[in-house]
C-alpha cells in the first residue's frame, strides 16, 4: 500500500467521509487553478484530484471536456500538470491523485511517467480509459515508484470483474455512480446503496463515489453508504467565469465546504445509528 | 470468414496493437459482444441469414469490373479491375459491416443503434439497417462533415435516424467518434454501437474486418474466374481501414502485393497515421495515430471526410510493421484528378475516399521501374502477361457532387480549398 492507501485508511479509521474535489490543471486559468487548490485546502480537504487535460476525453461530459480544451489552449501540458501537483503537495500539503487519459502517459513512457509522479509527490493515478484488464504494465511501473493506481468500477461491473478489481486495486476504489460520462449522471441513482453494498462485499478498500455528485444532498447520500465523494464538474461550473486566484479560492472553499459539511453531518448520523465509524 | 493475423494467445491483439482501452462501464458489454459474435460467426443459421441479406437486400455479389479506358489512361501496363462496392445498397461497402452488426444487436436485445460517421456512408448504412430491423438510431457527425456531405445527412434523416451535430474539436470524424462513445457509455444497457471501421476496442477491429472480408473473398473468386489467376496487386484506401481490411482479407495469404493508401491531404494537413504517425491509444485501441510530443491527438485533414481521421485500425499497424502491406499516401489534388478521370473515362462517379486508391493505382502504373519490379517478382512469373490489379472502389461519389469535387469538375468556379 502506498501513501494514498495510508491516507484513505486513516480517514476511514477516523470515521471521516471526505469530499475529494477535482480540478482540471490550468482551468480556468493557471492562477485561478492554484486559487481553487487553496480553496480546497481552506475547506479542510486533505485529498484532491487534479485532471491532466487531454484532447479527446471520452469518459468526460461537456463541463470537463470544455475545461480540458480551455486549459490546453492556454498551454497546459502533462509536464506542467505534474508541476502543479508538486506545488499542491509542497505548498498546501495536499495528497494529490492525478486523473489522466492513457495516451499522454504512454507518450511520456510508463516508467518515466511513474517516476515523474513520484518526484512530484503524486500519491495516485486514475486512468479512465485503462480498464483493469490492460493495466498490469502501468501498475507495475507506478507501484515500483510508490504510486497507487486507482481502479474504477461501474454499475455494469459484474461479480467476476469485481474480484479482478479487488485483487489489483490500491489507494481507494473509485465507484462510477451511473453509466455515463462525468457530470451528467444523477449522482446517486436509485440503486446507489445496493451498488455500494455489492462492491463492499467484494472489496475491503475505501469506496469513493464520483461522476455526477454535485449537490450537498447527493454528497450526503454518498456519505451515508460510501467512504468518500469525488466532485468535479459541479466545482468546475462554479469556476468557469472566474479568472483570478482570490475569487477562485473563495468560490471553491465555499462550495466544497458546504459539501464537506453535508457529508460530515451525514457521516455522523451513520455513526450514531450504527454505533461504529469504521466499516472494516 | 478468415482471421489472417489474429493472435491466438492474445485475442484482439495484432502484434502489440489493438486491445481494449475503454472506460470500465463498457467492458462487460464488450465481453458480451465478443461472445455473441464468436458464437454467431460459425453458426449456420446466422451465416445463412447474413448471406441472404447480402444477396437480396444489398445486392451482392458486387461486380468485378474491368476499367479498360482507365487502365489505358494509366499507361496500358496493366489490366485494372474495380471491385464495385459502390454498387451495394446505400452506395458503399459500409453496409457489409452494418448488416452483420445489426443481426448481433438484435441477438443482444438492443433497441437502439449508435454510429459515428465522417462521409456519411456509414451513417446512412446504419440508419438503413436500423430501419430494416425496426430499431431507433442516433448518428453522430461532425458539423464540418454535415456541411460537406449534406446529401447523406438528408438520407439519414429520411431513413428515420437522429443526426446529432458534433461541435467539439475539429468537428469531423474523430470528434464524432468520441461523442458516439460517450453516448454508448451512457446508454450501454439498451444501445449497440456500430463502429464503422476496423478501429475501436476489441472485438471491433476483428469483427468489422470479418464482416468486410466478403469483399476480398468475392474479389478473389471473381478475379480467378476472369483472369484464371490471382492478381499481382490489390489496392484500397485507408482511413480507419475497413474497406482495405475487407479486400486484403481475400489476398493476405496469397502472393499478392497489397497497397493501402492514406490521405496525404494538402497544406492544411493530412490523415496519414501509418505513414507519418506514431503508436498510441485513441478510441479504444493501440495503433498508429497523429499526436504531438505531449500525446495530444493532432487534428487530421483530408478532402475526403471518410479518411479525415487521425487514427487507423490496429491490424493495419501490424501489417505495416510486418511489411505485408505497403502503405503510401495520395494528396487531395491527386485524388480529385482520379475522381475526374473515372467519371469521364468510365462513367463511374467514385467516392473521394475511393479516388485515393484510384490515384495511387495510376501513380503506381505510371512508374515504369515499379511495374518492372512487380513483373519480375510476381508469383505468376514475368511472362504471364500484363500486371493484374484489383482496386477497391469502396463507394460512390454522389455525396461529393456539391462540394469540392463537383466544383472542380464544373470548371473549378468555386475553387477547391476549404
Amino acid at each position: 500500500m502506498g501513501r494514498l492507501g495510508d491516507l484513505t485508511a486513516a480517514l476511514r479509521a477516523e470515521g471521516a467521509r471526505p469530499v475529494v474535489p477535482f480540478v482540471t490543471a490550468g482551468f480556468p486559468t493557471d492562477d485561478a487553478c492554484r486559487g481553487a487548490l487553496r480553496g480546497v485546502k481552506d475547506a479542510g480537504c486533505r485529498l484532491v484530484e487534479i485532471g491532466v487535460p487531454f484532447s479527446d476525453p471520452v469518459a468526460d461530459g461537456p463541463v470537463i471536456q470544455a475545461a480540458s480544451q480551455r486549459a490546453l489552449v492556454q498551454g497546459m501540458t502533462p509536464a506542467r500538470s505534474l508541476e502543479l501537483a508538486a506545488w499542491a503537495r509542497r505548498e498546501l500539503d495536499l495528497t494529490v491523485v492525478l486523473m489522466g487519459y492513457l495516451n499522454p502517459v504512454l507518450r511520456m513512457g510508463s516508467e518515466r511517467f511513474a517516476a515523474a509522479c513520484a518526484t512530484a509527490g503524486v500519491a495516485g493515478l486514475i486512468v479512465p480509459d485503462l480498464p483493469v484488464d490492460e493495466a498490469a504494465g502501468l501498475r507495475a511501473s507506478l507501484h515500483a515508484a510508490g504510486v497507487d493506481l486507482v481502479s474504477l468500477v461501474a454499475p455494469t461491473t459484474d461479480a467476476a470483474r469485481l474480484q479482478l478489481h479487488a485483487a489489483h486495486a490500491s489507494g481507494f476504489l473509485y465507484l462510477v455512480s451511473t453509466t455515463g460520462v462525468t457530470g451528467t449522471g444523477a449522482g446517486a441513482g436509485d440503486g446507489l446503496e445496493a451498488y455500494v453494498a455489492r462492491v463492499r462485499a467484494a472489496c475491503t478498500l475505501p469506496l469513493y463515489v464520483g461522476f455526477g455528485v454535485g449537490t450537498a444532498a447527493q454528497a450526503a447520500r454518498v456519505a451515508r453508504c460510501a467512504d468518500g465523494a469525488i466532485v468535479g464538474s459541479a466545482l468546475l461550473r462554479k469556476l468557469e467565469h472566474i479568472a483570478d486566484e482570490p475569487a477562485a479560492r473563495a468560490a471553491t472553499s465555499s462550495f466544497i465546504g458546504e459539501l464537506a459539511g453535508a457529508m460530515a453531518a451525514a457521516g455522523d448520523g451513520t455513526r450514531d445509528a450504527s454505533g461504529k465509524g469504521d466499516h472494516s | 470468414m478468415t482471421t489472417p493475423s489474429s493472435n491466438a494467445a492474445a485475442p484482439g491483439r495484432f502484434g502489440p496493437y489493438g486491445g481494449q482501452y475503454v472506460p470500465e462501464t463498457l467492458m462487460p458489454c464488450l465481453r458480451e459482444l465478443e461472445a455473441v459474435w464468436l458464437a454467431a460467426r460459425t453458426e449456420p443459421a446466422f451465416l445463412a441469414e447474413l448471406a441472404e441479406l447480402q444477396a437480396d437486400y444489398s445486392g451482392r455479389p458486387t461486380p468485378l469490373y474491368r476499367a479498360r479506358r482507365f487502365e489505358a489512361a494509366c499507361g496500358g501496363r496493366a489490366r485494372v479491375w474495380l471491385k464495385r462496392e459502390d454498387l451495394n445498397h446505400t452506395g458503399a461497402h459500409k453496409i457489409n459491416n452494418c448488416l452483420g452488426q445489426v443481426l448481433l444487436a438484435r441477438r443482444m436485445g438492443k433497441a437502439r443503434l449508435i454510429a459515428e460517421t465522417g462521409a456519411g456512408q456509414h451513417g446512412v448504412a446504419t440508419a438503413t439497417v436500423a430501419a430494416w430491423a425496426g430499431l431507433r438510431c442516433t448518428v453522430y457527425m461532425g458539423e464540418v462533415d454535415m456541411q460537406r456531405q449534406e446529401p447523406n445527412v438528408r438520407r439519414m434523416r429520411l431513413l428515420g435516424a437522429e443526426v446529432v451535430p458534433v461541435l467539439s474539436g475539429a468537428r469531423t470524424l474523430k470528434d464524432a467518434t468520441s461523442e458516439a462513445i460517450r453516448d454508448w457509455v451512457t446508454n450501454v444497457a439498451d444501445s449497440h454501437y456500430i463502429i464503422g471501421s476496423t478501429v475501436g476496442p476489441h472485438p471491433y477491429p476483428t469483427m468489422v474486418r470479418d464482416f468486410q472480408s466478403v469483399i476480398g473473398i468475392e474479389a478473389r473468386r471473381q478475379v480467378l474466374e476472369k483472369e484464371g489467376r490471382l492478381p499481382d496487386v490489390a489496392i484500397a484506401c485507408v482511413g480507419g481501414g475497413s474497406n482495405a481490411a475487407g479486400l486484403f482479407a481475400g489476398f493476405v495469404d496469397d502472393p499478392v502485393a497489397l497497397y493501402g493508401v492514406e490521405a496525404g491531404g494538402s497544406a492544411l494537413g493530412h490523415s496519414a497515421a501509418l505513414a507519418l504517425g506514431t503508436p498510441g491509444v485513441l478510441h479504444g485501441s493501440f495503433s498508429y495515430l497523429l499526436q504531438d510530443d505531449d500525446g495530444q491527438i493532432v487534428p487530421a485533414h483530408s478532402i475526403a471526410a471518410g479518411l479525415d481521421y487521425p487514427g487507423v485500425g490496429p491490424e493495419h499497424s501490424f501489417l505495416k510493421d510486418t511489411g505485408r502491406v505497403t502503405y503510401d499516401k495520395v494528396d487531395d489534388a491527386e485524388a480529385l484528378t482520379a475522381f475526374g478521370d473515372l467519371c469521364r473515362l468510365e462513367g463511374i462517379i467514385p467516392a473521394l475516399e475511393s479516388s485515393h486508391a484510384l490515384a495511387f493505382c495510376r501513380r503506381l502504373l505510371g512508374d515504369e521501374a515499379a511495374c518492372a519490379r512487380l513483373l519480375a517478382t510476381r508469383a505468376a512469373g514475368p511472362d504471364a502477361g500484363p500486371l493484374v490489379v484489383v482496386v477497391n472502389l469502396s463507394g460512390r461519389g454522389d455525396k461529393d457532387m456539391h462540394g469540392d469535387a463537383g466544383a472542380q469538375q464544373d470548371g473549378g468556379a468555386h475553387g477547391q480549398a476549404r
